[in-house]
């Protein structure tokens, strides 16, 4: 028996319906066209190059040797098997003990022992993308509204607000003062909120931020915390990146700025993984970490709907707790960033791109407001779309963070190996003296767009039949192709 | 009374006018400068309404008897007089096969995969991987189900979305069928979980369609019935039925009558049915299991109704490792679950474990078989116990645990003598068993009693500590 279409899609829910997931971003649009045609050094060499991921691989090699001389720590090898039943079997919701002191003790050697964490405030979550899910369900009802300094990290449309229902009131910031948030800033945007009758429950930071790829400053997170408590809202740090600071000022985190500011510590609260500091994105490691009891309870409750499987944590109890290991690497993972950070930075000066001076994080926020003709999201749209297609770059346009002002891109440089950096730059160094040569961008991009009217890339405009993928490609896993005829996600 | 009587004097209408109202204004202006400066330091910090119910200790005797074996849990060298737990559904008793395996396989198992034997290739496991799951896995997983569910039946991989245990399939599935206020319904007595996985984030209501003893706890349609009319009644929307197949706590198989019957309900209501099969390799007794997705191959019925939930937890013990699954024949729901998952994705090594592990085909079938043997075993002499106890209980064909009637053994036959025949179990005889009512039984008396997680040795421990209780009547 058939369904009419109405009839089927009113068997869904509306979450299910709605786009909120904000899978039609151009930030995943791109990650589509490097699903289809992604690059190889030898099977692919003009295929597009990803650095639209913020993904850290520079230190794999680091983590492979540690596993190799700590066999004990996996049960998957005969000198660890020997734990397996009781790994295998434990599926309480508090986490293994040693797992939260060795994330515990791994937080505070981050922080340069400034700060010390309480193992029994670490609360399990499915990866960073849960942690900041289950910490909105805790902390605000539907409706309420949480203040965020834009440009910001695309996926948090989704998971601040897709089954919660909060919703994210930008804070903009601005090229003027090198997209610095301000206190002034923030004081403006929380009052035009209450204006308008918006519960505001608080405000989340990413420090390091994403995309800048900037440490905030001490000052910066005195004021803005002193604002919230004083204001009884939520503060809100993802400190994802805290691991990922490669050049001074050095990371300062909301741990040691409240043992200085007068603030009530039942509104503080950091979101943490250990997807980007450590490159282990495939074990699903969120750490939700609350100064505020009830948040601690809930949370851990609720993390039933995301654990950290037991495998996982049994290995890292051991890594993270390796404090000769952890300190090697913590140093060679900030100079190889540094090193990686730099070539990308010196090669795009050579054609005059500039980027904002970063100091964390795995990208850059590059300028490239001179090869736009107008200064428009559409022209930044039709610029992204060159580069995509022809320079087969996927670098991330700026108007997918929601910054406000046209032509800034992401880019992520910490992904790939160097023989692809030396590609990348090579292809934006073609692009720069092409442009050069014809003297008139605009007719380039005219040209492109005329191309383009016919190639929009949609969501359901394309049918991804996985059997014809050749082995080679890896899929992006944040990459929404489908596997099977879709039909549109209706709001 | 330097204030009242200026304020009686605007009151009277006389001089001190004001004085009178300047007086309260200004009291009022700086109490409001004072609270404006000082909410952040006066008021408590709000979190959202659900944190505030969530985050109290929980009543229900289901999460109170756990919390309590864990602060003194029976040991037989270490704790000899500590709690004994039959309130929590694991199976211990073949993990020493599947370790045997690993030893046996150690160099697939978790490495593997690309790159020289010289080269660990761990990059192929610490990287993101596609958030739905491996598509090996999903391959692998649908040769798995096809031995538990049923040999007759093939699973697509494609229709499968993996998640971190079935705990938040389940959930995942109430956000993709129904909205907030909606509401599902779901045969009683069941599984205590529901109550939070399927409404804490979600919204969603459940709705008991009660089973009783004298229908062997099968649901019948007139309780579904019952339970739909009551729902509109009080104007929630019925979005779809959960069922539990073996059931949990009593451990019955549907009969394929009984699934027809469902899908009948379901389809002429137009609502969605999930069936829950988590316990569908503990199948110890000599009834035939039917999968839901046995009657669906059949090709009688609208598919685009049906899901099913899966996990490794129970049938290959593996509560640990968090893998559950979303079988859906919808595309929809598929697409959505898809997005939904990545909330809470399956670790990849762990994944890649599990691709080498259930991909040895033959050890799972002596698995499967030698999991059942020793299912029986235990059910058999835990039952034996019972019954010198003089108590009865369900005879059932699947699941770890065992129906038990002790309403014979309170002294009034309500919730109250249940929950204090409970209590007695839990503080004198030192034995968690699951009281009914926190199933949302309605015939009061009933206690479900795990008997995986004990060792044989055990029961005759926890049948005397029992007979303490029985006798002290």
């Amino acid at each position: 028996m058939e369904f009419a279409s109405e009839k089927k899609q009113e068997l869904l829910s509306k979450i299910a319906r709605s786009d909120r997931h904000g899978e039609h971003s151009l930030y995943f649009d791109g990650w589509k066209a490097y699903d289809k045609n992604p690059f190889h050094p030898t099977q692919n060499p003009d295929g597009v190059i990803q650095m639209g991921l913020a993904e850290n691989q520079l230190c794999f090699d680091l983590i492979e040797e540690w596993i190799k001389n700590n066999p004990t720590a996996s049960i998957c090898t005969s000198e660890g098997v020997g734990k397996f039943k009781d790994v295998a079997n434990f599926q309480d919701y508090h986490g293994l003990l040693e797992f939260r002191q060795a994330v515990a003790k791994f937080m505070g050697m981050v922080r340069r022992g400034k700060a010390a964490f309480d193992p029994d405030r670490i609360v399990m979550s499915g990866g960073a993308t849960g942690a900041s899910e289950t910490l909105m369900f805790c902390l605000a009802d539907p409706g309420d509204a949480f203040l965020v300094p834009s440009p910001y990290y695309p996926a948090f449309n989704r998971d601040i607000r897709w089954r919660t229902g909060v919703q994210i009131i930008p804070v903009e910031c601005h090229s003027s003062n090198n997209f610095h948030v301000t206190l002034a800033q923030m004081e403006s945007a929380y009052t035009k909120a209450i204006e308008a009758n918006i519960n505001v429950k608080g405000v989340i930071l990413t420090n390091p931020s994403n995309p800048l790829g900037i440490t905030l400053s001490r000052e910066t997170l005195t004021s803005l915390l002193s604002f919230t408590s004083r204001n009884n809202l939520h503060m809100v740090c993802d400190e994802i990146y805290s691991a990922s600071v490669f050049n001074s000022p050095a990371f300062t985190s909301i741990s040691e700025v409240m043992q200085e500011t007068e603030c009530n510590p039942d509104l503080v609260h950091i979101i943490y993984s250990l997807s980007k500091d450590m490159g282990l994105p495939g074990l699903r490691v969120g750490i939700i970490y609350s100064y505020n009891d009830q948040v601690v309870n809930c949370a851990r409750k609720m993390s039933s709907f995301g654990l950290v499987s037991s495998q996982s944590q049994h290995l890292l109890a051991s890594m993270l707790s390796d404090e000769v290991f952890i300190e090697k690497f913590l140093e060679q993972s900030s100079r190889r960033l540094a090193k990686r950070h730099s070539r990308f930075v010196k090669g795009l000066e050579q054609d005059r791109i500039h980027c904002l001076e970063g100091n964390a994080g795995l990208f850059l926020w590059m300028d490239l407001r001179h090869l736009m003709k107008e200064s428009t999201f559409d022209a930044e749209m039709k610029l992204w779309r060159v580069i995509l297609e022809d320079v087969k770059l996927n670098v991330s346009p700026g108007s997918s963070f929601h910054c406000p002002e046209p032509g800034f891109f992401r880019v992520c440089f910490a992904n790939m190996d160097d023989h692809t950096v030396e590609v990348a730059l090579k292809r934006i160094r073609e692009f720069v003296s092409k442009g050069n040569e014809n003297g008139d961008d605009k007719k380039l991009l005219q040209k492109k767009h005329r191309q383009n009217l016919n190639l929009r890339l949609s969501f359901t405009s394309r049918k991804c039949d996985e059997g014809l993928m050749s082995p080679h490609q890896r899929m992006s896993p944040h990459s929404p192709v489908p596997h099977s005829p879709l039909v549109r996600a209706r709001t | 009374m330097r204030l009242v009587v200026p304020l009686q004097g605007i009151v009277q209408g006389r001089g001190g006018l004001i004085i009178g109202s300047l007086i309260p204004c200004a009291l009022i202006y700086f109490l409001r400068l004072h609270l404006k400066r000082h909410r952040g330091s006066l008021a408590p910090a709000r979190v959202s309404s659900r944190a505030e119910s969530i985050a109290r200790p929980d009543k229900s005797p289901y999460y109170v008897g756990l919390d309590r074996v864990s602060r003194d849990p029976f040991d037989e060298v270490d704790n000899p007089v500590g709690i004994i737990q039959l309130g929590l559904a694991e199976n211990r008793l073949c993990l020493d096969l599947i370790e045997e395996w690993l030893c046996e396989n150690l160099n697939g198992a978790m490495i593997g995969h690309g790159g020289d034997k010289d080269h660990l290739g761990i990059g192929g496991i610490v990287e993101y991987q596609p958030l739905d799951g491996l598509m090996e896995l999903k391959g692998a997983m649908a040769s798995f189900m096809t031995q538990v569910l049923g040999r007759g039946i093939s699973f697509d991989p494609s229709r499968i979305v993996l998640t971190a245990g079935a705990t938040p399939a389940v959930e995942i599935l109430c956000f993709c069928l129904a909205d907030p206020g909606n509401a599902f319904i779901v045969p009683a007595p069941y599984y205590p979980g529901f109550d939070r996985d399927m409404t804490w984030r979600t919204g969603v209501e459940l709705i008991p369609a009660h089973c009783r003893s004298a229908d062997n706890f099968i649901p019948s349609i007139s309780a579904l019935d019952q339970a739909f009319n009551q729902a509109r009644k009080r104007g929630k929307r019925v979005r779809g039925i959960l069922i539990s197949n073996p059931s949990n706590p009593m451990g019955k198989l549907l009969p394929r009558e009984t699934i027809h019957n469902l899908l009948h309900f379901a389809q002429e209501k137009n609502i969605h049915i999930i069936s829950d099969e988590i316990f569908a390799g503990s199948i110890h007794g000599n009834e035939e299991f039917v999968s839901l997705a046995e009657i669906l191959d059949a090709g009688e019925f609208d598919k685009n109704r049906v899901h099913i939930v899966y996990g490794l937890s129970k049938d290959l013990s593996l509560a640990g490792f968090r893998v559950g699954v979303i079988y859906s024949y919808n595309d929809d729901v598929l697409a959505a679950a898809k997005k939904l998952t990545r909330f809470s994705s399956v670790s990849a090594p762990t994944q890649r474990l599990l691709i080498s592990l259930l991909s040895d085909t033959s050890f799972i079938e002596r698995y499967l078989e030698t999991n059942r043997k020793r299912i029986r075993e235990m059910y058999d002499l835990f039952v034996g116990g019972i019954k010198e106890l003089g108590v009865k209980y369900v005879e059932s064909s699947g699941g770890l645990y065992c129906w038990v009637d002790m309403s014979g053994l309170i002294r009034s036959y309500s919730e109250k003598g249940e929950l204090e025949l409970w209590d007695k179990l839990l503080n004198v005889a030192k034995v968690n068993a699951t009281p009914g009512s926190a199933c949302h039984s309605i015939e009061p008396g009933w206690f479900r009693c795990c008997f995986s997680t004990l060792s044989k040795d055990n029961i005759p421990t926890v049948i005397a500590r029992i007979r303490k209780v029985a006798e002290m009547r």
